[in-house]
């Protein structure tokens, strides 16, 4: 057992913070140390600078574009681009569709998807949750009915995030309504510019516009866009969702916010002194830092065993469940670090910029429990699957 | 970064953890509750046969050369039966406060045997007023000839009931200072102590105990940096310890939830407790993963670095740990509150555990008074 990066690892880290400190724009920096609030171009603009790098997708094999990191440096990497407070790139095309192209779809849909989601030159946003199919997705109802080389497409899906800046979107539909309900259920790639398609964005609590409903009216969809075969969809969600675990451990983030935490603390004071210099802030600073250390321990176990090529250990299925839940107990802490600036909402100069993010990224935080599958849903799996409890 | 165990810390485990099932399952810890002493003499000399008690101390002094690690396996593989032998007491407090202070005679003479398994030892820091507070000792060390006499009073000394010598913390001309002194020393008085997790330890009164100077362990005003060590070592073994017990009372749990029947069903098929369950499952997860981190960090000399996961770790005993073992005893309903019920014990363990080598509060101030925390902004 040893803890430490190699000498080569951290090597790397150097090599990809001089890295980043070169390549982001002077003015994405300052937002990036700032206020940390991006807009969609601004993270499309750095998903071009890493792909101008070659950096974009270092989750992918090297043949189709992958970097050839393995598990060690795709994760020192993540967390220096957190740590920069880089922009996130758009994750539903880099780490969910593409992965799933490449493990189960065609030669054509290879040659024909891979290079335009690493140019950036197609946007891709996610087709699953409808108004009546949240946790129990497998009930969803949208129709893609079978008319020869096409099928047509009818429903509605919704929390369709960022669909409003999307070319495309990866939707579950229901291909056979008469078996079992996760039987009849396909993967489809469909244009957002087929007629028929309709994007309504809605305002998010954090009042972005992250989240859209979108409308099919008799859309037609080429039979070809199909990924792993007719009423195979529920195998393809479920093998989509083992891609998302460590994304959403929510390491980076974590790291993130507790270093806006004590650049708060260290500037707003209180009884006189700064708040860092408080033994009560300091304490209550200091619990979410250590809980964050467990946090980090447990993904790095499951980062050890992705490095050593094993599947990784029942404990990484906890990652989400905990990850999630301390992101927005950090975000609630930057709330009340800020005491009164609390109050602020998207304003200029009254606050400092670094305070101007947090509220609606404490908004945004709120979801962390919700996507993914809910924290609830997970202890559900967790409980069946880990713990071999009765079902009911 | 590697988090498995080599190929003779998974055999030391497996060995401890079958020893533990086999030859001193919880049944043998109710039948010594009750003892004078506590536990066995012979089951701790067959320990030192075994080597268990040398894994961390050097080949020189009669151990293994091991690290810290190797002492934390022997830790957790115990505690998942309640084996009451004083381990922690003996060889983390008791033994390496006398390897870091003691010289090679001294070693010999306590360290040696206690390794073999012939003797055990204790050690003698805390004070009523001390809470915590290696630094805060009334006791006095007077130079009287050419030795020195002790007098003043040590609290909750575990095993310090039976050991055959404590190393006890005096302060002397030129600080807080380290002695060895037989139990049986004259002017030694010692008032046995019942413990609420069925163990013993003592008060012990030192009224003008005169000793030479070789008992005096290293020089005079050593003994604080030396019991600071002997404290991370201690929070780690007792996080370790806590491992051992929260994932056995999660499988108590587990195992209860889907036998227990109530509305003509297993009561783990309810959603409440299940969810419950998984968090439990959860605490236990970071517990064990940051107990991995603080074992290792155990044996750095750089203080900021132990401070970073010792104090991260003793935390998470102190706030996952104990919720495991609450919920542990509300999931088992009323059988959960009778003696007769294993997971009670393991309850009360984990609280004594958490009363030892800092509670949170300690660890809290320690970690957000290192200078690391401030410069991670």
């Amino acid at each position: 057992m040893n803890l430490t990066f190699t000498e080569e690892e951290e090597a790397f880290r150097q090599e990809v913070r001089d890295w980043i400190e070169t390549a982001m724009p002077a003015d994405m920096r300052e937002r990036a140390q700032g206020s940390g609030g991006f807009t969609p171009e601004d993270s499309a603009t750095w998903h071009r600078i890493l792909y101008d790098k070659g950096w974009v997708a270092p989750n992918w094999p090297e043949e189709v574009g992958g970097t050839g990191w393995d598990a060690a440096r795709r994760f020192i990497f993540e967390e220096e681009m957190e740590l920069a407070g880089a922009p996130q790139l758009s994750v539903f095309g880099l780490t969910m569709v593409g992965p799933l192209i490449i493990s189960f779809g065609t030669d054509e849909q290879k040659k024909r998807f891979l290079p335009k989601i690493l140019s950036a030159e197609e946007f891709w946003c996610q087709g699953y949750s409808e108004p009546g199919a949240g946790s129990d997705l497998a009930s969803l109802r949208t129709t893609a009915e079978d008319a020869g080389d096409h099928f047509i497409v009818n429903g509605q899906k919704t929390w369709t995030s960022y669909a409003q800046y999307a070319d495309w979107v990866f939707c579950l539909v229901r291909t056979d309504p008469d078996v079992k309900k996760q039987a009849g259920i396909t993967f489809l790639l469909i244009d957002l510019k087929t007629p028929g398609v309709e994007v309504k964005p809605m305002q998010t609590l954090g009042h972005t516009a992250a989240f859209c409903d979108t409308f099919f009216e008799n859309v037609k969809v080429p039979k070809e866009n199909v990924v792993g075969g007719v009423n195979q969809g529920w195998t393809m969600a479920k093998a989509l969702l083992g891609h998302e675990r460590t994304m959403l451990a929510m390491i980076g983030p974590c790291r993130n916010v507790l270093q806006k935490i004590k650049r708060i603390a260290a500037t707003k004071t209180v009884n006189g002194r700064p708040m860092l210099e408080d033994p009560v802030w300091r304490a209550k600073i200091a619990r979410l830092e250590m809980r964050f250390r467990a946090h980090l321990m447990v993904s790095y176990r499951a980062l050890d065993d992705q490095q050593k090529g094993k599947m990784p250990g029942p404990e990484s299925s906890i990652l989400k469940l905990v990850g999630t839940k301390l992101i927005q107990e950090l975000t609630e802490l930057a709330m009340e670090v800020m005491g009164e600036s609390a109050l602020t909402w998207y304003n200029e100069g009254v606050c400092m910029p670094v305070e101007e993010s947090i509220g609606p990224y404490f908004c945004y935080e709120r979801a962390a429990t919700i996507y993914g599958g809910s924290n609830e849903i997970q202890r559900n799996v967790i409980a069946k699957m880990i713990l071999q409890l009765p079902s009911s | 970064m590697d988090f498995d165990l080599n190929q003779d810390q998974k055999m030391l485990a497996q060995t401890v953890a079958d020893f533990a099932k086999n030859e001193s399952p919880v049944e043998r810890f109710r039948q010594l509750r009750d003892d004078d002493i506590g536990y066995s003499a012979a089951v701790w000399q067959k320990m030192g046969e075994l080597g268990w008690l040398g894994v961390a101390f050097p080949e020189s002094v009669g151990g293994f050369g091991g690290s810290f690690v190797e002492c934390a396996l022997v830790i957790e593989n115990l505690a998942a039966t309640l084996v009451p032998e004083p381990y922690l007491a003996s060889v983390v407090l008791g033994g390496f406060a006398l390897l870091r202070a003691g010289n090679a005679a001294q070693h010999a003479a306590y360290l040696t045997p206690m390794i073999e398994g012939e003797t055990t030892l204790a050690l003698a820091y805390s004070e009523a007023q001390s809470r915590h507070d290696v630094s805060a000792v009334e006791t006095t060390a007077h130079v009287k000839g050419d030795g020195y006499a002790l007098s003043g009073r040590k609290v909750w000394v575990l095993n310090g009931h039976h050991a055959d010598h404590l190393i006890v913390s005096a302060r002397a001309p030129g600080g807080v200072t380290l002695f060895v002194i037989p139990r049986d020393a004259e002017g030694v008085t010692v008032t046995v102590a019942k413990t609420i997790d069925g163990h013993k330890a003592a008060f012990i009164d030192f009224d003008g105990v005169v000793v030479d100077s070789d008992a005096r362990l290293g020089d005079e005003g050593s003994g604080t940096a030396v019991l600071e060590r002997v404290m991370d070592y201690a929070a780690a073994a007792a996080v370790a310890e806590g491992v051992g017990l929260a994932s056995t009372m999660l499988h108590m749990t587990v195992d209860y939830l889907g036998t227990r029947e109530q509305f003509g069903v297993k009561v783990g098929s309810f959603q409440a407790l299940q969810h419950r369950a998984v968090d439990m499952y959860a605490e236990t997860e970071l517990l064990r993963a940051i107990s991995m981190a603080s074992m290792l960090r155990a044996d750095e000399d750089e203080r900021s670095v132990r401070v970073g996961d010792i104090s991260s770790a003793k935390l998470q005993l102190a706030t996952g740990g104990i919720w495991v073992a609450q919920q542990s005893l509300q999931l088992h309903g009323g059988i959960g509150v009778t003696d007769e019920h294993d997971i009670g014990l393991y309850f009360k363990r984990m609280y004594a555990l958490n009363a030892l080598f800092g509670d949170a509060e300690h660890h809290v101030a320690r970690f957000a008074s290192d200078t690391s925390f401030a410069e991670a902004g």
